[in-house]
Formats: C-alpha cells, structure tokens, sequence
C-alpha cells in the first residue's frame, strides 16, 4: 500500500500529511492483520479439537502421558481382541471388545438392511420418477425425519416397536422368544434414522448423472425402469456406495436409540431379540455408574472410545476416497 | 414372423409391469419415512398430550410419576444453549470467513477442509468423552486440591470458575460447542460462497480494506444464510443427548441453574446469573431418557410429554429458520 501512497503524496509538500497518512495506513494494515490472525486461530480450533480427540484417547487407552496408566499397558491387545467376555465390572475381569463389537454389528446391520434399500429406493423415486412438487413435499419431511432427537427414536422403538411391531409378529406368531431389551427394535430405529441421510446424499449424485444419458437409453427402448437401474444408478454407484459407508458409519456411532433400546447385557449371540450392548451404550452405561476415575474398568471406557472413533473414521475416509476415485466425471 | 412378435410384446408388457412394480416400490419405500413420522407423533401425543399442563412445566422431577415436571430440564436446556451459542457461532463464522475470504489454497487450508469433513462424521459419544477428560477432569490435573476457585471480579458480580470445571453448564456448553462448530462452519461457508464476487469488488473499488469488504459487504448479504445454518446447528445441539450423559449432567435435579426460574429470581438475587454457567444442570433430553429408563411404566408418559416439549421447541426453531429463509430469498436478488 505505501508504494501506491507515495505518488499522489509527492505533489503535496511538507512532510505532515506524508507522515500522518503512512501512519493511519500502517495501523489500519495492523488491525486487518489482527483480524485475520483471530480469524486465523478460530479456523484452527477445528485442528486443535482433532488432536484433542486423539490425544485424550490415546493417553488414556493406549500410551499414558499424564501420570497413571493407559488401557493397553494393564490389559494385553490379545485379551482385548481375542476374549470372548467383556466383563468389566466382576471381581475376576475380562476385557474382550468382541461381544461390544458383536452387538454393534448386529444392531448396524439390521439398521442397514432396513435402511439401504428404502433409502436408495427414495432416492430414486426422488430424482427419476417424482414432479417437482411432490420433491418440495417430501424432501421437508425426510428432513423432519433428519431433525428428530436420537432419544425420541430410542422412546419409539421401546414404548411402540417392540410391544405392538416385534412382540405380536415374532412372537405370538412365530414363536420366538422376543426381550424388553433388544437388537431388533434398536436396529429397525437406526435404519429409519439413516434413511435421510442416504436418500439426500443419493439424490444428489443421481441428479448430477447428465440428462444426455437418459435420453440415449430412452432412445434405444429402455423403459423407466431400464433407465433408472442400468443407466442411472450404476453412473452414480461411487456416490451411492459413499452415502451407504457414511449411512453405516452413523448408525455404528448411534448412541441414544441403541442405549434405550438394546439392553445393556454384553454377547456374542446374533440373535436379533436377545437383550444385548453395544459400544457406545457401553460407553453410556458406565459412565452413567460410580467407576472410580483411575481404575482399569474406567479406563476401559476410554479403549472402547478409541475403537469407535477408528472404525467411524476409517469409514468415513473410506467414503471420502471412494468418492474421489470413482467418481465420473462428465462434461 | 407373428410369433416373434407375441414374444416381443409379451416381453415388452412384462418389462412394463416390472418397470410399474419397481415405480410403486420406490413410491412406498419414500412415503414410508412419512408414515413412520406419524406413527410415532401419534404415539407420542397418545402417551403424553394429557400430561402437558402448567404443573408439568413448573415443577421438579419427582419420585412420583404423576408429580413429576420438566421446569429443571427446560432451565437446563436455555442456559445450556445460551453458552453453546455464545462460544460456537463466533468461532465458527469467524471460522468459516477465514476458510472463504483469506485462507490461500496451501497445505495447511487443504488439511483444515479434510478435518472439518472427518470432524462432522465423529459420532458425538466420543466429543462427550473429550468433554469428560477436558473439561469436567482436566485429565486430573487439579485432583489434589480441593474446591479450586478462580475468581474473576467484574463490575456487578464476581465470576467464581472452580477447576477443573466439573459437571457444570461451562463443560457441557464447551463440550456441545465443539461438536457443532464443524455444522457451523459449513453452513457459514455455503452462506459466504453464495454472495457474489461482484459485491467484494465493488467493495473494493471504492478503497475498503478487506475486513471492511467483509464487515459491511459481505456478511450482512450471507446473514440470512448462515442464520438458517446456525440455527439448525444449535437445534441439533438442543437434541443432543449421549455427550451431556457422558460427562454427567446430572439425572435427578430439583433445582435451576443458578436457582434461576424466571425474571423475578434474577431481582431477588443477581448473583444466581454468575453462579449459573459454574451450576449442575440437567436437560430436557437427559429428563426424556432418565424416564424412558425408569422401571414404572407411568413414567413414559411424562418422557413422551418431554418429547412433546422438545419438539414443539424444535418445530417453533425450524420454522423459524424456514421464515428466515424464504423472506430473505424475496428480498435478495442478484
């Protein structure tokens, strides 16, 4: 700035105005300076809250910075990871994650099969088949649906999904032995939860496939159905396998819903109607009792913490890459 | 040759009603996520509706289901907002103004933009387990002395901040401010992005530094925008339920924060206002899911008047944020 200052300076003599110009200049650069510094450092709180995460994590599950011992260094890797009982809270302890992670699978995977197919099948209706108008009328309620507190969906799939959806069918009907507590009514919650998050992402990929070849199959006799199926959706399929991990990865950290729903009894057994734990309810669940801070069931907390966070974060990588590698491009 | 064409025709009505099947499929499968909404608005009015009054508004949580209210957790709830709001929605605009108008295009901005994205995919039990050991424990580093205070005098009132911080309001709205800082910065950014380059360049043209450009141009014509964003990201942080569980707000509470319960508290005793923010609280959330955990079933019916609450809180917001929305989309044109 001061080099564009001093030609419109050299015609005024006297060094007063000079002098006082450069200076108002300088401190107004100053303050713009600051700003951006402050601007600067907000941005960077994201960064700070990532290396907050990981740190707190890792010095409480794996290597101890602060005084005390980490999760890891009282508790092997292979009992964590091959031990069959995660019985934290008993004399004799065991720490094996895999009875969590079984539960978390279970309750996952009945939320994915509920919630892939109905999403992707939204998605469809959304892009290829529904008039613009009735797009303005759905596309607000799934987000309604979106906006709904986890914990509502966790008082929905206790008081109304198991006593007048799971008990009267499987039970009464089909005899199954169907708990207060269970999997299923957890899972069915979780795959409605996902299911906005899939039709929106889905839909915008499916819209961005270009209209040019629509027509072409349309051209060579495709049906609708030809179309949408074997033109459209395969075009789209890197967008729509991204919305699927993304869809996963939330329904794998879903806490509320699975707290209320699932039970709080750590097993190996996939049966959907057994009263079961999944990590995060884990997490809730003992912080919700009086662990002393410091002993090793509480530090287990902090070793589930991690595992979750790592599976979330290496599906959603996963779902960024695919992404970004398969992603046609048109013109 | 007529017989080929039976075939092409029988072919072609089969791959007509495979193409109607799969049309009435993906109609259901959408109106499904409808049909599920009512079911469960129609079994939370049928469960609560007769539970919302005055008494349930007004009173504490109780040890009988028929007495019990949900004036702690609605207290709970406006302080804890009030915070989250205060500390994340200047972070995060400024945040996202750094990302849209300053940040160049280097290594350090490309691994900001990456974070944001894995940050908003974090599920929020584990920011409830970084909340827990930043805030409520700083990781243990004041275990050994007792009742720590920091006490800031300020003009009317004195600030007494214990450390670590605790199972307080502070810790909560911190804790709930991180997780909704990456929404923020989203939605400010989308906001910021949609406000023409013409505009900054008038700006320019006519010798405004760039904060001014940014002061007096661009953020009052994003302002709508980033409203709207804002405002679904603290609605998200209104039902956010498993971080405050995580780092204990409490369960059972028979008082306000700051024993504040309306304006006439504020008269009768200021300092409850600085007391407040350092005060145990609970949520409307937290209330929702202690009941809906209770053994006796007649508490469901004061978790399904909770939920009323909670969503009428929500839909007055989202409305708010679609009015906002639509007046300023008339009004701005470029």
């Amino acid at each position: 700035l001061r080099g564009d200052d001093v030609p419109t300076d050299s015609g005024t003599p006297g060094p007063t105005p000079d002098r006082s110009l450069t200076r108002q200049v300088s401190v107004a650069r100053v303050k713009e300076q600051f700003i951006r510094l402050i601007l600067f450092l907000c941005a960077l709180a994201s960064i700070v809250t990532t290396v907050a995460i990981i740190f707190v994590l890792v010095n409480e599950a794996i290597f101890a910075v602060t005084p005390g011992t980490a999760f890891f260094q009282e508790v092997s890797l292979k009992e964590f990871f091959t031990s069959t009982r995660w019985e934290p809270q008993y004399d004799e302890k065991h720490f094996g994650v895999m009875p969590l992670v079984a539960g978390t699978l279970l309750v996952a995977g009945i939320a994915a099969v509920i919630g892939l197919p109905l999403g992707l099948a939204s998605s469809i209706y959304l892009s290829e088949y529904a008039s613009p108008q009735a797009r303005n009328i759905i596309k607000p309620i799934l987000e309604l649906l979106a906006g709904i507190p986890t914990v509502v969906y966790g008082y929905f799939a206790l008081v109304f999904v198991t006593p007048y959806l799971l008990r009267p069918v499987f039970q009464d009907w089909l005899g199954f032995s169907v708990d207060v507590f269970n999997a299923a009514s957890a899972g069915i919650v979780v795959g409605i939860m996902i299911i906005p998050t899939i039709s929106s992402l889905s839909e915008d990929v499916l819209r961005s496939v270009p209209r040019g070849l629509r027509e072409a199959g349309y051209a060579l006799g495709s049906t609708k159905f030809d179309v949408s199926v074997k033109i459209v959706v395969p075009a789209a399929l890197s967008g729509i396998l991204a919305s699927f991990l993304l869809a996963i990865s939330r329904a794998i950290g879903e806490t509320m819903a699975v707290v209320i729903a699932a039970g709080q009894s750590p097993n190996l057994s996939l049966n959907p109607f057994r009263n079961t734990e999944t990590m995060t309810a884990y997490i809730v669940n003992m912080s919700l009792g009086d662990t002393p801070v410091g002993s090793i069931a509480y530090k287990s907390l902090y070793a589930v913490a991690l595992s979750l966070f790592v599976i979330t974060l290496l599906m959603n990588i996963g779902s960024q890459f695919i992404l970004r590698r398969f992603r046609e491009v048109y013109q | 040759m007529s017989r080929t064409e039976d075939i092409f025709d029988a072919r072609l009505r089969g791959r007509h009603r495979l193409g109607r099947a799969f049309h009435a499929a993906c109609f259901l499968s959408t109106w499904f996520g409808l049909v599920v909404l009512l079911v469960l608005l129609i079994c939370i009015f049928w469960q609560g509706a007769g539970w919302v009054n005055w008494d349930f508004l007004t009173s504490f949580d109780s040890r009988h289901p028929e007495k019990a209210g949900i004036l702690a957790g609605i207290w709970g709830t406006v302080w804890l907002i009030f915070f989250t709001a205060l500390f994340s929605i200047p972070m995060g605009v400024g945040a996202a103004i750094y990302l849209e108008e300053y940040a160049t295009d280097n290594w350090l901005t490309r691994l900001i933009q990456v974070n944001l994205s894995n940050l908003a995919g974090v599920p929020s039990i584990v920011y409830g387990i970084l909340g827990l050991t930043v805030f409520v424990r700083m990781f243990g580093m004041f275990d050994g002395q007792k009742d720590l205070v920091l006490r800031i005098p300020l003009l009317v009132m004195t600030l007494d901040i214990p450390l670590p911080f605790g199972r307080t309001v502070l810790s909560g709205a911190l804790t709930l401010s991180l997780l909704i800082l990456p929404v923020v910065i989203v939605a400010s950014r989308e906001a910021l992005r949609a406000v023409p380059a013409s505009i900054r360049h008038g700006s320019y043209a006519l010798g405004a530094t760039q904060w001014q450009t940014i002061r007096h141009q661009v953020l009052p014509a994003s302002l709508p925008g980033m409203m709207t964003g804002v405002i679904l990201a603290i609605s998200r942080a209104i039902g956010e339920t498993a971080p405050l569980v995580i780092i204990g707000a409490l369960s059972y509470v028979a008082f306000t924060p700051g024993d504040i319960a309306g304006p006439a508290d504020v008269l009768r005793d200021p300092q409850g206002v600085a007391r407040a923010p350092f005060d145990y609280f609970t949520t409307i959330t937290i209330m929702i899911y202690n009941w809906v955990s209770r053994p006796k079933t007649e508490y469901q019916h004061a978790a399904a008047a909770g939920i009323l609450v909670l969503l009428f809180v929500l839909l007055i917001l989202n409305a708010a944020a679609i009015v906002i929305r639509h007046r300023y989309q008339k009004w701005i044109r470029w």
